[in-house]
This record gives C-alpha cells, sequence and structure tokens, in this order.
C-alpha cells in the first residue's frame, strides 16, 4: 500500500511537474503576449513604392508606441504581407494574417483595387480594419459597399476632385482652357477619380469639353501609343491620375514629344517627393495636388515629421502614403486606447467621430467622421511644379467647408445618402 | 471603337506619321526582346521564360553604367554585354543540366531564376522605380514631319534595333557560324557528328539571346520606368511576338514586332477600350490560318 502511496506520489509529482513544464511557454508567452497587427501592402512590382513608403511611415509610429510601453500594455508586433498588387492576393493575404498569424487589427496599405477585396474579408471576419492608401471614394462613401468595422485614413478621391475642380476651373477661366484629355490606369482608382475630377471641373468651368480619354494598364511600360493619341486630339489642357513608377514612365515619354509644352497638364499625384525627384528633367508649370510636402502645412511640426521620417528610413523621401499610414496607426492607437480593447465592435465606435492631433492638418487636428468613416480636414491643396525644391509653389489650400457641401450634393447624386 | 477616329487618323497625313512612327518604335523594341527569346528556342527547343528578367537586370546594369559614366551608348553596351554573360552562366548552370527534360522542369528554374533575380535587384537598386532620364544629347525638341511628331531619340532608337536586327539576320544568313546555328537548329546532332563543339555553341546561342535583351533595356531605359519585375509584362508580349512570328524565325519575329506595334498606336484610336484584347485576336487569327505562326516551320 506504502509502495503504491510512494508510486501515487512520484506520478503524481512526475505528472505536476511535466504540466508545469508544459506550461511553462503559455504562462511566457501570456506574459509577453504581443499585440500583432497585420499590415499588408504592395512590396513588390512597379508600385512598390506604395509599400515600402508606407512601411515607413507605420514602423516609426510602431516604434514610439512600443518604446512608451506598448498599446493596452502589449508590444505591437507587426506582420507585414507583401499582396503584389493583386485583389485575390489581397484578400487571402487579410484572411491569413487574422486567421493564421492571429493578428487582431488590420492596416491595410493596399491600392483601392486590393483594398475592396480586403474590405469583403474584414466585413465577414468583423476585424478592425483601417485602410491607409485606398482612395477610391466609392470604398466608404457607397453604403452599400461600406463595412461596419473598417475605416479611411487615407485622402479621399472626391475631396481631391473637389479641390483639383476649383483649382483646375480658376486656371481653366483664366487660360481659357476649353478642351480636356484625359490619361488615367485602368482601374477603379483611375475612373473614380477621373470622372469626379471632370464633374467639379464641369461644375465651375461648364465650357468645359473632353476630347480625349486613355485608360493605359496599370505598370504599362510604355505609353508612347496613348501620348501619341493624346498629341491628336490636340488638347488645350491634359489630366491623368497616374502614379508612382507609371507617373514617372509617361512623364519621360511624353518629354521627348514635347508634350507638356503643348497644353497645361493637371496631375494630382505630382505632387509627392518620389516622384518629384525621381523624375529626371521634371517639366516646370505642371499643376498638381499637394500629397505630401514638407512645406504644406508649412508648419515647424510637419517639418520636424519629416526630418524624423527620413532618419528612420534611410534618408527616403516620404509620400502621400507615408502620412496617410501614419494617421492610420495614430487613429487605430487613440480608438484602442478609447475602447480598451483591440474587439472590432468596440475600436469601431471608439473610432467614429475620434479627432486626433496630426501635423497634416492645417489645422492641427484631423477627424475620422462617423457617418461613412472616412479621414477629414487633413491638409489639401495644389499648386505648380518648379524643377527644383520646394518643387510646389503657389498652393492654394482647399476650403473644408466648400468640400463638404460639394462631397453631399455629390453623395446625394450617387445615390450615397 | 472609334472607327471616325481611327478614319480620320489613318486619312491625315500628321496622325498617320505620329502613330506608324509610334507604332515602330513600340515594335521594334518588342523585336529585339522577342528575337533573343526566338532564336534560344530555334536552337535549343527552351522556351526562357527568363527572358524578360534578362531585360530588366540590362535596363538596370545600362542605369548603373550610366550612372558613373554619363555615357548612354557606355550603358546600353553595358546592358548587352552584361546580358550575354548572364546568358552564358544561365545556360553554363542551369539549363544545360535540363536540355531534353520535361517543359515543367525548364519551367520551373526559369521561373526561379525570375523571383530570385527580382529580389536580388529589390536588394541591389532597391524596390523603388528607377528613372535613368533623357541623356542630355537627345534633349532636343521633337520633329515635325508631314504635321506629325517624331521625337529625334525614337529615330535613333529604330535605326539601332534595326542595325542591330540586321546584322544578326545577316551573321546568322551569311557567316560560317551562321550556318552552324542554323545548321544545329535543323539537326543538331548532325552537327555534333561533325565535330562542331555544340556545348560551346549553346552557350553562344544563350549570350546573343541575353545581349539583345540587354541591348533592349538599355535602349529603353531613358524613357521607361526601372522596377523589379518590369520584364514580366515586356515577356508576355515578347511571347506574342514569336508565336505569330513562328518560333524560331528572327525574320517573322520583326514582322510580328512591328505589326503588333502597330496594332497597339492605332488600336488606341479606334479601340480604346479594347487594344491589349486586340493584340491576342491577331494572333488567334493568325494561330487558326497558319498554326505555326507567319513564318514558322509547319507541324507536320
Amino acid at each position: 500500500m506504502r509502495a503504491n502511496q510512494a508510486a501515487l506520489l512520484n506520478r503524481r509529482t512526475v505528472l505536476a511537474a511535466s504540466a508545469g513544464s508544459l506550461a511553462m511557454p503559455f504562462i511566457a508567452r501570456a506574459q509577453a503576449n504581443p499585440l500583432k497587427i497585420g499590415i499588408q501592402s504592395i512590396f513588390s512590382g512597379p508600385i512598390a513604392l506604395l509599400g515600402t513608403s508606407s512601411r515607413g511611415g507605420f514602423q516609426p509610429e510602431i516604434d514610439r508606441i512600443n518604446a512608451t510601453g506598448g498599446l493596452l500594455g502589449r508590444q505591437i508586433q507587426p506582420v507585414y504581407r507583401d499582396s503584389k498588387g493583386q485583389p485575390q492576393e489581397a484578400a487571402r493575404v487579410a484572411r491569413e494574417l487574422v486567421n493564421t498569424d492571429g493578428c487582431e487589427l488590420l492596416l491595410d496599405a493596399e491600392a483601392s483595387s486590393g483594398a475592396f477585396a480586403v474590405q469583403e474579408v474584414v466585413r465577414d471576419l468583423g476585424v478592425l480594419c483601417i485602410h491607409c492608401a485606398a482612395e477610391t471614394s466609392s470604398l466608404t462613401a457607397d453604403p452599400k459597399l461600406r463595412a461596419p468595422t473598417a475605416f479611411r485614413s487615407a485622402r479621399q478621391g472626391v475631396h481631391d476632385a473637389i479641390v483639383g475642380g476649383v483649382h483646375s476651373a480658376k486656371v481653366a477661366e483664366a487660360k481659357k482652357l476649353t478642351k480636356w484629355a484625359t490619361c488615367s490606369p485602368d482601374y477603379a482608382f483611375g475612373r473614380d477619380t477621373t470622372a469626379q475630377f471632370l464633374e467639379f471641373l464641369k461644375h465651375f468651368a461648364p465650357n468645359v469639353e473632353t476630347v480625349s480619354q486613355s485608360w493605359p494598364k496599370l505598370g504599362q511600360p510604355d505609353f508612347t501609343e496613348v501620348i501619341t493619341k493624346i498629341l491628336q486630339a490636340r488638347p488645350q489642357a491634359l489630366y491623368s491620375a497616374l502614379y508612382a513608377g507609371d507617373l514617372s514612365a509617361f512623364i519621360n515619354q511624353g518629354n521627348v514629344y514635347a508634350m507638356f509644352g503643348a497644353m497645361e497638364v493637371f496631375v494630382p499625384a505630382m505632387g509627392d517627393l518620389p516622384v518629384l525627384t525621381g523624375v529626371k528633367n521634371l517639366p516646370a508649370g505642371i499643376q498638381s495636388a499637394c500629397r505630401y510636402l514638407p512645406a504644406f502645412p508649412d508648419t515647424a511640426a510637419n517639418e520636424a515629421w519629416y526630418e524624423a521620417y527620413r532618419k528612420a528610413n534611410n534618408n527616403d523621401y516620404p509620400t502621400n502614403w507615408s502620412w496617410e499610414c501614419a494617421t492610420g496607426i495614430r487613429l487605430m492607437e487613440a480608438a484602442v486606447k478609447k475602447a480598451g480593447s483591440t474587439d472590432g465592435k468596440g475600436v469601431a465606435a471608439a473610432l467614429e467621430g475620434l479627432t486626433i492631433d496630426s501635423v497634416f492638418s492645417t489645422t492641427g487636428k484631423v477627424t475620422m467622421r462617423a457617418e461613412d468613416h472616412t479621414l477629414i480636414d487633413y491638409a489639401i491643396g495644389w499648386g505648380t511644379t518648379i524643377p527644383k525644391a520646394p518643387f510646389l509653389t503657389a498652393i492654394e489650400p482647399g476650403d473644408w467647408g466648400q468640400i463638404a457641401e460639394l462631397e453631399t450634393e455629390w453623395k446625394k447624386k450617387n445615390g450615397y445618402v | 471603337m472609334d472607327a471616325s477616329a481611327l478614319l480620320d487618323c489613318v486619312t491625315t497625313s500628321s496622325c498617320l506619321v505620329t502613330q506608324t512612327t509610334s507604332g515602330l518604335i513600340v515594335g521594334m523594341l518588342l523585336f529585339l526582346v522577342a528575337a533573343g527569346l526566338t532564336l534560344i528556342f530555334g536552337v535549343l527547343k527552351i522556351v526562357n521564360f527568363a527572358h524578360g528578367t534578362f531585360y530588366m537586370l540590362g535596363a538596370y546594369l545600362a542605369y548603373t553604367v550610366f550612372q558613373i559614366t554619363g555615357s548612354y551608348w557606355l550603358g546600353v553596351l553595358g546592358g548587352g554585354l552584361g546580358m550575354a554573360l548572364f546568358g552564358v552562366l544561365f545556360e553554363r548552370f542551369l539549363i544545360r543540366r535540363v536540355y531534353g527534360a520535361n517543359v515543367l522542369m525548364q519551367l520551373l528554374i526559369c521561373y526561379a531564376v525570375v523571383l530570385i533575380c527580382d529580389d536580388l535587384v529589390k536588394i541591389v537598386w532597391g524596390p523603388d522605380f528607377r528613372a535613368m532620364g533623357m541623356p542630355p544629347e537627345f534633349q532636343v525638341p521633337p520633329l515635325f514631319i508631314l504635321g506629325g511628331v517624331v521625337p529625334p531619340f525614337y529615330l535613333v532608337l529604330i535605326a539601332v534595333s534595326l542595325l542591330i536586327g540586321g546584322g544578326l539576320g545577316l551573321t546568322l544568313g551569311l557567316t560560317k557560324i551562321g550556318k552552324i546555328v542554323r545548321a544545329a537548329a535543323h539537326n543538331p546532332d548532325m552537327v555534333s557528328a561533325l565535330g562542331i563543339n555544340t556545348t560551346l555553341l549553346y552557350s553562344l546561342v544563350f549570350a546573343a539571346g541575353g545581349a539583345l535583351a540587354g541591348l533592349a533595356g538599355g535602349l529603353a531605359a531613358p524613357v521607361r520606368s526601372l522596377t523589379p519585375g518590369m520584364g514580366f509584362s515586356i515577356l508576355i508580349e515578347s511571347f506574342i511576338v514569336t508565336v505569330i512570328g513562328g518560333m524560331g524565325s528572327i525574320g517573322g519575329a520583326l514582322i510580328a514586332a512591328v505589326v503588333l506595334g502597330l496594332i497597339r498606336s492605332f488600336g488606341t484610336i479606334g479601340f480604346p477600350q479594347f487594344t491589349e484584347g486586340l493584340m491576342y485576336i491577331a494572333m488567334i487569327i493568325i494561330l487558326v490560318s497558319k498554326p505555326s505562326g507567319l513564318f514558322g516551320k509547319e507541324i507536320v
């Protein structure tokens, strides 16, 4: 009996010790318990700048949060994934980040084509997601497409279209530009933003007529036939929603045809430092939205963020996507703190109507508008390119009162309200 | 479809000149890449799926040489020679091991090289786009011929591409080495039995194919954005050219490339929503009427 008890004790001791040793990793893990945030973007191919400069916007903020004790006391562990610009891959990556990698929150820095795919996964899983780069308006403006736990910290195409329309109409009136051509990438972003730009341009300058429209593929290496088609139409002005490497190639190829001297050119994505510095032989006088420049808003805080970004990112220039991503994670940080958890519904409720301090605003604050989950009050304006720093001059800031008013009209017209 | 715009264009000298030169430049650069592809297939019966990577690396090498020397032509030469060497190494250490093997094995090796090279480019040159910029000697205003706009740089590119294509055609048609290459394409065992070093010959063919793609990359670098993965889109078009022209036919590749360039330049005016589709329709029509391509050997 005693022998049996001794044997039992031994067995119990061994079992307890085994259980204890088996539990050790779980205890350790619970203590560390990092907060995984899934971050997806395009890190390869012609639009890789989107991914690299988005990461450049996220990572310093993550480092700052981790250095000050983390979020809800947990260190943030970002999980970066490359969708390669394929919408089906973007959806797969989003699902994998949540289901396999255990990410509790998503930061989506996909182009619009991928963001729509991610949005459907978010709707299905109920995870909190902030779209930090997709600018296609319908993503959040259309109530049928909007997801309860998805938000947008990126600028919205219709905002740029309104400000661009106001600015371009003034230039069109002053220079009597009535014949316009367009050349934009052949997917949702290119088509939507072009249609919206023309809508608001014609709203303020009713005499404008579209004489030619071209839709090159995203990542198309050669734009020669598109450029010659535009030249054949002999427009007085050209609008293009091309961006990054595509825009650089378009400008280089347009230069050999002296296209930029033959017409007034309006390119919203021109006012981004990597494009302005990356394009060789930059033509002067291109009208552009200010995507991101340290000189707009012209504040010490914005200049300091610019310097810190470059220091943290091998002296690379920040892009429009960098500030959108930095804003996305700052909003996420504030909302998670407010909600006290990472639960999708809870953080979504905290995000609705949330206002935070921001260096990317002319008023010093940005707000996540509650009714359509999109960012407002960020710095928005149009100016004219010059071939050297600060690259964009005479920047005319947009009026957020006017933007809200015209945006509401636009939403009514499209059945979004 | 905008038939009236197309009709207006083909009946207006300015549009005709502008779109024709535009089609020619697109076609000639495509020809240089496709010529290497078809040459390698013609002799070795290898479908080099990594050929677009040769084009990409050629462009990046040209960019680097241009950055160092400031000379565009040295850059182009650097791109061509670098890719000739890369072609030899690629054939010697990888492709040689799968001659006669299942095409899937060849595809696997080529695809691996594509992915590895894309990543290497990201490491060496960075993931963001690079722009060489127009060399100073070509920063000149375009010419106006019959009202059409013709950039001098593109005229030079067309001329250089024709010279390279012509040189390749003459070498294959008139020289001893050309005869050996053609004989090897027809009957490699007999060429080998005659005591000709086919191992060296195959390396030479890969060097020539690589050089052609590298030269195309270098020539186009001033007007194109250099990005990792840039070879993929040109590879697809090169395959279309090779298939339309006839696998293994250099002359066929030239004609198919020019036809494709013209389809793009005039298609964008008449069929702006369907330009890409037109290329595939042309391919289908030609393959249905002549399955071996315009100048390919009949399949028996």
